[in-house]
């Protein structure tokens, strides 16, 4: 049998060979939603890791390195330790609303993943509305935090919820305007199509002065969208308890937790996709061998979570009044203007192309 | 012009900042300030200046040198040390004297404050440099510090 990179297809066609039409597409679409689950799961587990890790070393500290080698199963650890656990909740709690919550927030941050092109062909979904299924998407998790702060009929949990509420209406207009200025250069919303004309250069480097302005707001909009530290007030250990998340326990918090990594992920590779050629390598050195597009794509997703974890533990948390004043009086006008240059840009056709 | 000068202020104290933990980040190596748990117990030799538990140091011939002068149990803040003596005949002098029987020390109690040592004239008790004291029972942790059939060393009290 000849094994493509193309993965829906080969499940699709292995299944064929024993059962009907439909069957084979629903059993193709199963299969690699249940990969992705557990590939997914597991990589979460080890971004938490690395997270800990990342903190220690700038903390001066060790960090994890009892459970394993180099504490590599501390995570696994915690889970396990977390599906044991029991799930408690309050009484005067909105049962259906309180039990909904986590998994609004899991599977759209599941979701998001299956239209990453992770190299040439290895793409679960390939919509030729991409990006815009993207930003949908992964607006929607905020329905599950407001749903889980709201149900939990906790103080602390409601103001987190409202405030989450603010910040990712606010920032999800920065993160979908800077995306629109790259859509500008690319002319499709395919994430696939939009890595084939990155193949002229990285649309960084094509859309020069512009894109780095869009990925710098994108980078600070990305961080806020996932509500992680600065702009972590969902869950403002000092002033809210745990935040939205406070009435929970067991594997429910494990899922808010799982979600917060995958989001950052998924925020690392969609930038990795729009502003640094996704798959590709650097100049071409490694065309003739696609598979190793998995590496490159992985390793500037990585370089991009370490940012945004690098971010995390240099500055401090914002308040919610300067939040706002950031996003509506600097992020939001300059990102109007960064559009209308790179218009200009793309009309006089001054773009970098390699 | 101040809009976008708040704009380059900001991205320049931001980048400021990052460079100073980016720099921590990649010296952490050799900048560790955390210890590991001491698990190497048999070649450890803790600081000069660790508190373990209070301990009285017997020498060979089983002998300490506590007087029983209770120094140590009115310095004690918190009623950690409680010492039993009795007047017994000396057999050398053959005169009376205090002589302690049991030197008891609540380790459950003890905050480690040291002020017990500082206080001992004769400097019988001592920090030790053990580490682990979580036991099963609290009654454990009541310890009494000289061993059994010990006493005084020969020309302490002179």
């Amino acid at each position: 049998m000849n094994i493509t990179l193309s993965i829906t297809t080969t499940i699709y066609k292995f299944l064929s060979e024993y059962m009907s039409e439909g069957a084979a597409n629903i059993g193709a679409m199963v299969t690699i939603a249940l990969i992705y689950l557990a590939i997914f799961a597991v990589a979460g587990l080890y971004l938490v890791l690395l997270e800990r890790k990342v903190a220690a070393w700038f903390q001066l500290r060790i960090g994890p390195n009892r459970v394993g080698p180099w504490g590599l199963l501390q995570t696994m650890a915690d889970a396990l330790k977390l599906v044991s656990k029991e799930l408690t909740g309050t009484v005067k709690a909105d049962k259906f609303l309180y039990n909904l919550a986590p998994y609004f927030v899991i599977i759209s941050s599941l979701m998001a993943l299956a239209v990453f092109p992770f190299t040439q062909e290895f793409q679960a979904f390939d919509i030729n509305i991409g990006i815009f299924f993207l930003i949908a998407i992964s607006s929607i998790g905020v329905i599950g935090i407001l749903l889980g702060g709201w149900a939990s009929n906790n103080k602390f949990a409601l103001i987190g919820a409202m405030r989450s509420g603010v910040q990712t209406i606010s920032y999800e207009l920065s993160v979908g305007l800077s995306l629109v200025t790259m859509v500008l250069l690319t002319g499709t919303l395919q994430l696939s199509e939009i890595i084939e004309v990155q193949k002229n250069g990285w649309l960084i480097i094509q859309g020069h002065f512009p894109a780095i302005i869009a990925f710098m707001i994108y980078m600070i909009a990305g961080t806020a969208e996932t509500n992680r530290a600065p702009f972590d007030m969902v869950e403002a250990e000092s002033e809210l308890g745990a935040g939205f998340h406070t009435e929970y326990s067991g594997m429910k918090f494990a899922y808010f937790f799982l979600a917060e990594f995958i989001n950052m992920f998924i925020i690392a590779a969609i930038a990795a996709t729009i502003f640094f050629g996704g798959w590709l390598s650097p100049f071409g050195i490694t065309e003739s061998i696609p598979w190793l597009g998995i590496f490159w794509f992985l390793g500037k997703t990585f370089v991009l979570v370490f940012l945004m974890m690098w971010f995390r533990w240099t500055f401090p948390r914002l308040r919610v009044d300067q939040l706002l004043t950031l996003e509506w009086k600097y992020l939001l006008p300059l990102n109007l203007l960064n559009i209308v240059l790179m218009a200009l840009i793309v009309w006089l056709g001054l773009t970098i192309q390699l | 012009m101040s809009y976008f000068g708040d704009i380059y202020k900001g991205i320049k104290t931001l980048l400021a900042g990052m460079s100073v933990t980016g720099k921590v980040f990649l010296n952490n190596k050799n900048n560790t300030i955390t210890q590991q748990y001491p698990d190497n117990r048999e070649t450890l030799k803790m600081f000069d200046r660790f508190r373990g538990e209070v301990v009285m140091p017997h020498d060979e011939n089983n002998e300490h040198s506590c007087t029983g002068c209770q120094k140590c149990e009115i310095a004690c803040p918190n009623g950690s040390i409680e010492i039993i003596w009795d007047r017994q005949v000396d057999p050398e002098t053959g005169k009376k004297k205090k002589m302690i029987d049991q030197h008891i020390y609540h380790l459950g109690m003890c905050t480690m404050c040291g002020l017990c040592i500082e206080a001992c004239p004769t400097d019988a008790i001592l920090w030790a440099q053990n580490y682990e004291n979580s036991v099963y029972d609290r009654s454990a942790l009541t310890k009494v510090l000289n061993q059994p059939g010990s006493k005084i060393m020969p020309g302490v009290e002179d």
